[in-house]
């Protein structure tokens, strides 16, 4: 039982890091990337692809594709994504979901169907015994840790820095914040471009942990999705705590019947959705 | 007395609608100038227009000498025009501190500072921590009206800070006016309040569906005058 528990905490940590970006952007411009498990899987063969191609060292690789990220969230958030926000949601939900489709058939015709791994040698099996009965996997500490490292992160940088002030500033009015000398499409890029490297350390991490392959988008996205509704949207540790609800449910469900996991996962977000449609820790932010 | 501000024949449209009828108006450095009219008149239509949330023609608006109509608000806030926003407009996410800080972005030289905001409304600096949309209305005028001052504009705008505020807050908070005018502040206040507006100004405009109906000294007009041109009657 106790087993169940820590495993699923484990895989709280990774939903949290699926999750992070887009409950940044969705938090500071009212965009929902459908593009977000995507681009993870993205960052995740940008890392295979820059160590196949220099012959680097993996960890290496994998901190030089974060940089990259931020660079490409700002241009994309810049020359494409701002001149889809407005009123009306549908043209940022059809711009992210168009990028999906291009980021899929990308990644299919460069990198073919098979799946792959970032190879990090022994540190992907290790593991670490904790008490009689426990054993835990060395890499799903560390992720849980960047998991809860980054929501932190993210928390003292909306709370405490002149940038989350300006965040929060045009979250709550574009107009009033332009008013004061802001430039909404500046801190808009900037939010994205924070939230793409969040996106590519979830991407490096899932793709040293287990295997990708270009149509794991989706289910990533549902995942990030459910634990940002579950946890309430905008706040960085509910996004965090929805997210280890998810997990755990998944593993309770896995232990159950190996074919449930997932599917009592979607069973608490539907749950959710009935019954606190705004989340279970709205509006923490700030 | 040197110009500062000048608007010509300006006109303004919310879509196909005509808000504003060709308005010409002057202000002059360190005058006081109140704008009233009823609602739906175009005054508030008017001060948005000066500072870029409503588009303008580019020439129908002069500010030292450069026109600046139709350029984006977040540069007509770097030249010296700030506004205090209908309703007042405060980030409810931010505390009181951090929505006079956001005023303060454009970092502009001047007397305004957040010591010097203190110590005109001692109960923000009490409250400073809170959220700034928990103060009472009276308070988060004064937080408006802080956020605008920190921009250190040359020319504060201020719509209707009256609204929706008892009697004796809105005496409280026109009591700080003179402090502000007297850094040599140029100031134009939209007013429902006639009394209000006459008592503090030293020029006035009325605007009547989206024109001047009645300009002049603020003491030159008697009570009958302004109702005409007020309600049009």
């Amino acid at each position: 039982m106790i087993e169940t528990l820590v495993q699923g905490l484990l895989l709280g940590g990774l939903y949290t890091l699926f999750a992070l970006g887009q409950s940044l952007m969705f938090g500071v411009m009212r965009l929902t990337n459908t593009a977000q498990g995507d681009f993870i899987i993205l960052a995740a063969f940008a890392a295979i692809g820059g160590i196949a191609l220099t012959g680097g060292a993996p960890g290496l690789v994998a901190l030089a594709v974060l940089p990259l990220a931020f660079g490409f969230g700002y241009a994309l958030q810049r020359y494409v994504l701002n001149g889809t926000l407005g009123k009306d949601p549908l043209p940022s939900l059809v711009v992210t979901f168009g990028l999906s489709i291009v980021i899929q058939n990308l990644l299919l015709e460069v990198f073919s169907a098979d799946p792959r791994a970032i190879e990090i040698g022994g540190l992907a099996t290790q593991g670490v015994e904790v008490g009689d009965a426990l054993s835990l996997g060395v890499l799903p500490l560390v992720v849980l840790a960047v998991a809860v490292a980054a929501t932190a992160a993210l928390q003292w940088l909306f709370a405490h820095t002149a940038l989350g002030r300006s965040f929060r500033a045009v979250s709550d009015d574009r107009e009033i914040a332009e008013l004061m000398g802001l430039d909404a499409r500046k801190v808009y890029a900037l939010a994205t471009a924070i939230a793409f490297v969040l996106i590519a350390i979830a991407g490096v991490l899932q793709g040293m942990r287990t295997t990708v392959s270009p149509s794991d988008g989706p289910l990533l996205l549902l995942f990030a999705f459910e634990a940002v509704i579950i946890g309430g949207m905008g706040s960085f540790w509910g996004t965090l705590a929805g997210a280890m609800i998810l997990g755990l449910t998944q593993q309770i469900g896995f232990r159950l019947d190996p074919g449930w996991g997932i599917w009592f996962g979607h069973i608490v977000f539907l749950a959710v959705l009935v019954l606190r449609p705004q989340g279970l820790f709205p509006k923490t932010k700030g | 007395m040197t110009r500062l501000l000048a608007t010509r024949g300006l006109q303004a449209f919310y879509g196909d609608a005509q808000a504003l009828f060709g308005i010409d108006f002057e202000l002059a450095k360190g005058e006081l100038v109140a704008i009233i009219g009823s609602n739906g008149a175009g005054k508030s239509t008017f001060l948005k227009c000066l500072t870029g949330l409503v588009r303008a023609p580019r020439t129908a608006i002069e500010f030292k000498g450069e026109a600046i109509g139709g350029i984006p608000a977040g540069e007509i806030v770097r030249r010296g025009l700030a506004l205090v926003p209908e309703g007042r407009r405060l980030f409810p996410s931010l505390s009181v501190e951090e929505n006079l800080l956001m005023g303060g972005l454009t970092q502009r030289p001047g007397p305004w500072n957040l010591q010097r905001l203190y110590a005109l409304f001692p109960i923000l600096a009490e409250k400073r921590q809170l959220p700034a949309t928990s103060l009472s209305g009276g308070q988060q005028q004064m937080v408006a009206l802080g956020r605008a001052l920190m921009s250190n504009p040359e020319v504060l705008l201020c719509d209707e800070l009256s609204l929706g505020l008892a009697p004796i807050v809105i005496r409280e908070i026109y009591a700080a006016m003179p402090a502000i005018t007297g850094e040599g502040m140029t100031v134009v206040i939209v007013e429902q309040d006639v009394t209000m507006a006459q008592r503090v100004s030293q020029r006035i405009y009325c605007l009547q569906e989206g024109r001047v109906s009645l300009q002049g000294r603020s003491d030159a007009f008697t009570r009958e005058q302004i109702s005409q041109a007020y309600f049009g009657l």
